[in-house]
């Protein structure tokens, strides 16, 4: 009763041929991924280690090490965490708790959209613009943050948001029965709920905010400094600036240089990008509901 | 009553005594949860929802009432839906409390144990009180979401077909608790279990199709003299 049909065996072969095809596709996606990390290993590898790490460049940048990048990057990601991430988390707070179903909520919404869509170029010389020439904040590690900071706006508010509204709205109406504010609500319930979900966001957006080159290069990020930042008003090298230089400005660099420089980035974003996943994991087996 | 251009209840005149057990009986879609929703100012919460008319709590227009926060403290809500707040299960219940600024442990201590036996809910959690409450099973989180209604010391409690998620053995456990607390609480009960009106309720409205068709005692309905033919039709379950 249960024998195959003709229709039945040219059912399975389409059938096998489609997934055969859909596996191949998200194959196809993984290669690249693969072979960036398999030639910056090849090539990169032999030049990283303690010194390469932890000392300066020589030799007009040919030798030497890539510390005072590895800093720069560092104190620029810290400084825009530290001035965007509060703005975000409460403006998200306000977009999902609060506001109502408004003309000014949709204007603020999609001002939020075309921030995400503006080009990092763009945001470098609003950078220069507002917090170099206006605020008189000069080349600076605050100067380059800040603009940093606006770009990583968008993104973050979204995330945030996301994870907000993933705590179910039953919770809320039995508070707000039990006569609790909105703040009292958020702070007791939906805030702690999400805290999570707003850090994989944000972990997510350090890595790839430590990558950019645009938006810090007539900030604050300068090709050369013989000295280590003191300050947010100093200026600073940074490793996706220097890559770039080292690549293409300077004479005389030896070959597996460069390499080195793109394989320790790549693995500072990939190892920002696998705890976040890893922490994701975590939390989905942590079901508080 | 309404929900945008959809008017779902009108013509509602009701008085409620203090310290009874007030029934809504009525079919599906009737407008009784829409009734109860408009009694602690819930349709604050929904854009879409419009209230005509004035609900008067002790004396006092609820919506002239400045501070609703206090309004709602004073009214305890348990809706169908069984909702256990992502907290620990004494957290659950200390939440009302502790918005209303009672804050040493041995208080909360009294209270937390006293709410939950009154829920009937009291010996399977006494041992795990830092169990989630979310985690719970349906039956448990509906005995903890009256739990933390009664923890807030309500005048007024508001049931919405509570028995709904809770097996028959703990309704009964329910109903004799509300029947002890009539003398300190008003109870409103909505329900459509016909017999649960006549076992607790003093007075009860029939709602159908979002009009008040009768109010009386409740007895009145079953067995004594009726307004509305279709009162005593749908007690007796000839329809809805």
């Amino acid at each position: 009763m249960f024998s195959a049909t003709r229709r039945d065996a040219r059912n399975r072969r389409v059938e096998r041929l489609f997934r055969a095809v859909f596996l191949f596709m998200t194959l196809v996606l993984i290669i690249p991924v693969v072979l960036i990390l398999a030639v910056l290993i090849y090539k990169g590898a032999p030049i990283v280690s303690f010194d390469f790490l932890f000392k300066p460049p020589t030799n007009g940048m040919t030798a030497g090490g890539i510390f005072p990048a590895l800093l720069g990057t560092i104190w620029l990601v810290a400084v825009a965490l530290i001035a965007s991430v509060p703005v975000a988390v409460a403006a998200a707070i306000y977009l999902s708790e609060y506001a109502p179903d408004n003309w000014l909520t949709r204007v603020i919404n999609l001002a939020i959209i075309n921030l995400a869509g503006v080009p990092s170029i763009v945001h470098a010389l609003f950078g220069v613009g507002a917090f170099v020439v206006f605020f008189r904040f000069g080349t600076s590690i605050l100067a380059a943050s800040l603009t940093l900071a606006v770009m990583t706006l968008p993104v973050v508010i979204v995330s945030t948001r996301e994870a907000l509204q993933g705590v179910p709205h039953a919770f809320r109406e039995a508070c707000w029965n039990m006569g609790a504010t909105r703040w009292q609500t958020i702070r007791k319930v939906v805030l702690p709920n999400s805290i999570s979900g707003i850090l994989t966001g944000v972990i997510l957006e350090v890595s790839r905010t430590a990558g950019e080159t645009a938006p810090i290069m007539f900030t604050g990020a300068a090709l050369f400094l013989p000295f280590l930042p003191q300050s947010v008003f100093d200026q600073t090298m940074a490793m996706s600036l220097h890559l770039f230089v080292i690549a293409t400005q300077v004479p005389g660099v030896p070959e597996d240089l460069p390499y080195g420089v793109a394989l320790v980035l790549i693995l500072m974003v990939l190892t920002m990008n696998i705890t976040s996943i890893a922490f994701r994991m975590y939390l989905r087996g942590k079901r508080k509901w | 009553m309404s929900y945008g251009q959809r008017e779902v209840l009108r013509g509602v005149d009701l008085e409620i005594m203090e310290n009874e057990i007030f029934g809504i009986i009525g079919p599906a879609n009737s407008g009784k949860t829409t009734f109860l929703r408009a009694l602690n100012r819930m349709e604050d919460f929904n854009p879409t929802m419009r209230v005509a008319g004035s609900v008067f709590f002790n004396g006092r227009d609820i919506r002239e009432i400045r501070n609703v926060y206090e309004l709602r403290r004073r009214i305890g809500v348990v809706f169908p839906l069984p909702v256990g707040l992502p907290l620990s299960v004494y957290e659950n219940v200390a939440f009302a409390p502790r918005l209303a600024g009672i804050r040493h442990r041995t208080d909360l201590d009294e209270i937390v144990e006293r709410c939950l036996r009154r829920a009937a809910l009291w010996e399977e959690v006494k041992d795990r009180l830092d169990a989630l409450g979310s985690l719970l099973s349906g039956g448990q989180q509906q005995r903890l979401t009256i739990a933390r209604a009664l923890s807030q010391n309500p005048e007024l409690l508001l049931l919405d077909e509570f028995s709904i998620a809770v097996d028959p053995v703990t309704t009964m456990r329910i109903e004799d608790v509300l029947r002890e607390l009539r003398s300190e609480v008003t109870i409103i009960l909505v329900t459509n279990l016909v017999q649960q009106a006549r076992r607790l309720a003093d007075h009860t409205a029939f709602f159908l199709s979002g009009e008040l068709v009768e109010v009386g005692v409740t007895e009145d309905f079953f067995t004594g003299p009726v307004e509305d033919p279709r009162t005593r039709a749908y007690v007796e379950g000839r329809f809805g």
